[in-house]
């Protein structure tokens, strides 16, 4: 009998994916100064496993490309290796070509051969280098290695005696400013200065310093053009001392939140991998006890006496019982939110030394739960934001200090969870909104504006389409195709977006989802003897319209309320439902707020409003003009839920005008 | 899968198991491999602009799932609704669909060469939704290829072809 290995291809991807992601984190959080030797061997069995599986299944370039990169960790972890920020540099870009590489594994598509090539000559290049290296070592005297790192530990030590703050915190606060300093190391000599110091005071230097200079320099070639003639400073910045160099760097610092490192021990607790269609199949099931329940308790109610009584407790047992499973199976579908926030501290990375600005990057509340589909979608939304508020948000390090501000500018990632919804926060202590700016643009995009407009108003201007205000395009952001396609991506999962700003003091974007994609708060119309959902979200308001409300216009009727003219959607009409009621003062009026449109829906009368679990109409027929979904209900018939988008874009009759929200 | 490739699919193994139902005067039978289960009519919500016999969807524990009346789509018989009245729920391409039959009558086994080519004309469905004729027990028992025909474009139940078949 043969095994057919490609079952497990799924698991192996997956996994793969999470070493790559523990990498990563662990990478960025990583102390270069004083590596904690436990992080090492973390980073180090990751790659391990990676090899592992890849080896296993003959993905032959991700076995070269992990090999080569382990050998690497593995002196790192033996302390025959230093870890300076130029090997972190390697590590990342190394994790993102593996990244490419596992892509496409997955997807069957043809390796990048090339950037493996490259990723592995440049570990080999690090590696000869530090072969090099330890064997100079190891000539001069056996346990050098160990002197060495004792050395350094006293030297780190000695650097950051004057300072209150625990030792290893403003190591790692020491960390991000590094890195930043990198690319602009021709520009401002203040960033040189951290930079040396860090790799003077790894290697201990001046015992070594031709063969220290002399690696640096060519592992910084490897990296990047930009670091050529790092190897000349070294004469200069060798005079300073260390004490002097840290404290000087630290000094306009202040003092910032460090993202809390995730525990390893909380990765070790026990879990299992499950297929999510299996746990939809359980919450489905679920939803079936609910309704059996339900019914089970109706019959209960009509029998009486004593059986009655005790059918009547046991039905309230299983009561209770059904709602704590329920609860129980829901919660498995939810993931923390750092599942998505994790990926930022890489991206603030990169992109604040590319444009050449100093970020901290803060996230609070990452372990709040939010369900898994959610996740997912949140993270495109979530980049563009963070990626703007970097580029348009946060000023340049001098113009930070000329308005008094510190040099580095914070970003906050924050969730946290609020009745039913979560709200994400993306909040930066940058310049803000320009309202003039905006207004300007807008009054040339064609928009009826006016400079007494609320805030709130004038900021969601800039979710129209084409919008943007940046004084010159980047590659980073500034087209003006984005924030549309934020909000429309943000309102397909059911949430919304509030923005915050003050001038010169920052802007704070909200984004509010609710807890789970699979549940809706709606307000329940019959229409003939059909039940329709309308979601919460979109509701004004619903009353019974007076004759005078109702004008006619050709053969469609609208109707005055609120000083405006609401286009009136017939439900029975539309949804081709025989038995509702046609005339809208005999019936309910709904008045519907859809993203681009307001209109009233005219329905026989309100059932109530209640929480339903959103069905897939897909899954086993077709989309439906003007459905969202289905639902059942607690009869167990089905109700369709209305899409108020898809409504308004199927009738004919409401004019296309934009709402001035 | 082509319908060519399912063809020679069925016809490959030696016997084959179909289960037979009733639509008006006439006897039909189905690959019951496809079969779910087999329900009794129940109340349907309807679905807005959808063909007549798509009777609307019910909720089968849980899965929103549409109901077909085949009588209508053919003009077999007449589409009454009553305590007797059937609903045959099929598994195709991970969908479930149900049909609505006006009585499910055997399972019938079948060998290959029991099976005979389906006339070009003269039953109302179009002979690429058919597998061929049988006779049993002096009735004649028509085979539909249950499979393409849900599938079809014809009953407009899937948004594409393609996209059903790779489901």
């Amino acid at each position: 009998m043969t095994i057919d290995i490609n079952q497990f291809h799924g698991v192996f991807f997956d996994e793969s994916d999470e070493h790559l992601q523990d990498m990563e984190q662990l990478l960025m959080t990583l102390d270069v100064d004083a590596p904690d030797p436990e992080e090492l061997n973390s980073i180090f069995r990751a790659a391990h496993s990676i090899k592992g599986g890849s080896g296993i299944f003959g993905f032959d370039a991700l076995m070269n490309l992990t090999h080569v990169m382990e050998n690497l960790l593995d002196k790192a972890r033996n302390q025959e290796m230093l870890i300076t920020a130029e090997t972190v540099d390697i590590f990342l870009q190394t994790l993102d070509v593996l990244k490419d590489t596992l892509t496409a594994y997955k997807e069957k598509t043809e390796v990048p051969q090339e950037q493996i090539d490259a990723s592995i000559k440049v570990l080999e290049e690090t590696l000869a280098n530090v072969s090099g290296e330890t064997a100079v070592i190891n000539n001069d005297e056996q346990n050098d290695s160990n002197e060495l790192s004792t050395e350094s530990d006293q030297i780190e030590g000695f650097g950051f005696f004057d300072d209150e703050e625990p030792a290893t915190e403003t190591q790692g606060e020491d960390f991000p400013p590094a890195i930043e300093g990198f690319g602009l190391f021709d520009d401002e000599t203040q960033n040189e200065t951290p930079q040396e110091n860090i790799t003077d005071t790894a290697l201990n230097s001046e015992e070594r310093p031709a063969a220290s200079a002399q690696s640096k320099s060519e592992s910084s070639e490897q990296v990047s053009t930009k670091d050529e003639g790092f190897g000349f400073y070294e004469p200069e910045a060798l005079p300073i001392k260390p004490t002097a160099v840290q404290s000087a760097t630290k000094a306009p610092k202040q003092p910032i939140v460090k993202p809390v490192k995730p525990k390893a021990v909380a990765k070790e607790a026990a879990s299992i991998r499950v297929d999510t269609t299996k746990i939809d199949a359980m919450v489905n099931l679920v939803g079936e006890l609910v309704i059996t329940q339900s019914m089970l308790s109706n019959v209960g109610q009509e029998v009486e006496g004593q059986v009655g009584e005790r059918l009547q407790l046991a039905i309230d047992e299983l009561q209770r019982n059904t709602r704590e499973i329920q609860e129980s199976v829901m919660s498995m579908r939810m993931l923390p939110v750092n599942m998505t926030f994790n990926r930022f501290p890489r991206v603030v990375r990169d992109l604040s030394s590319k444009l050449g600005k100093k970020v901290d990057l803060v996230i609070q509340g990452g372990n709040t739960e939010i369900d898994k589909s959610l996740i997912e979608k949140l993270v495109d939304p979530l980049t563009h934001l963070v990626r703007n508020s970097i580029d348009h948000g946060i000023e340049s390090p001098e113009k930070r200090l000329e308005s008094g501000k510190s040099q580095n500018g914070t970003v906050i990632l924050s969730a946290e969870q609020k009745g039913s919804s979560i709200i994400i926060g993306i909040i930066d202590d940058g310049a803000g909104l320009n309202k003039e700016r905006i207004l300007e643009k807008a009054t040339q995009n064609g928009l009826p504006v006016t400079p007494d407009m609320p805030d709130s108003e004038i900021w969601q201007l800039i979710f129209q389409a084409g919008f943007s205000t940046a004084a010159e395009v980047t590659d980073v952001s500034g087209r003006g195709v984005g924030m549309d396609v934020v909000r429309r991506n943000i309102e397909s999962i059911g949430g919304r977006i509030e923005i915050e700003s003050s001038q010169g003091e920052g802007s704070a974007f909200y984004i509010h989802l609710p807890l789970t994609l699979a549940i809706v708060d709606g307000m329940c119309v019959s229409v003939g003897e059909q039940i329709f959902v309308i979601p919460l979200l979109n509701v004004i308001e619903s009353f019974q319209p007076t004759t005078s409300q109702v004008k006619t216009m050709g053969n469609d009727k609208v109707l005055w309320i609120r000083e405006q003219y609401w286009p009136l959607v017939s439900l029975t009409q539309m949804m081709q439902v025989d038995g509702g009621i046609t005339e809208p003062t005999k019936g309910i009026v709904v008045l519907l707020e859809s993203s681009k449109k307001r209109y009233g829906v005219l329905v026989d009368s309100l059932v109530g409003q209640q929480q339903v679990v959103i069905k897939s109409l897909e899954q086993h027929y077709k989309k439906v003009a003007g459905i969202a979904g289905a639902t059942i209900m607690g009869d167990g018939k089905v109700a369709m839920i209305l899409d108020a988008d898809s409504v308004a874009a199927n009738c004919t009759n409401i004019p296309n005008e934009e709402v001035s929200l | 899968m082509s319908e060519a490739a399912l063809q020679q699919a069925v016809s490959a193994s030696k016997e084959n198991e179909f289960l037979s139902f009733v639509l008006g005067e006439e006897h039909y039978a189905l690959d019951i491999t496809t079969v779910k289960e087999i329900r009794g009519y129940e109340q349907v919500t309807k679905i807005a602009n959808a063909p007549s016999f798509i009777k609307g969807v019910i909720n089968l524990r849980g899965d929103i799932v549409p109901i077909v009346d085949l009588r209508i789509k053919f003009n077999v018989g007449e589409a009454t609704y009553n305590d007797f009245t059937i609903v045959i729920m099929l598994n195709v391409h991970e969908r479930i669909v149900g049909i609505v039959v006006d009585g499910v009558s055997d399972v019938i086994r079948l060998s290959e060469e029991e099976m005979l080519p389906p006339p070009e004309f003269g039953v109302a469905f179009d002979s690429k939704y058919l597998h061929g004729l049988a006779d049993v027990d002096e009735h004649m028992v028509i085979l539909v290829n249950i499979e393409s025909l849900i599938t079809s474009n014809e009953l407009g139940l899937v948004e594409t072809k393609t996209q059903a078949v790779e489901g």
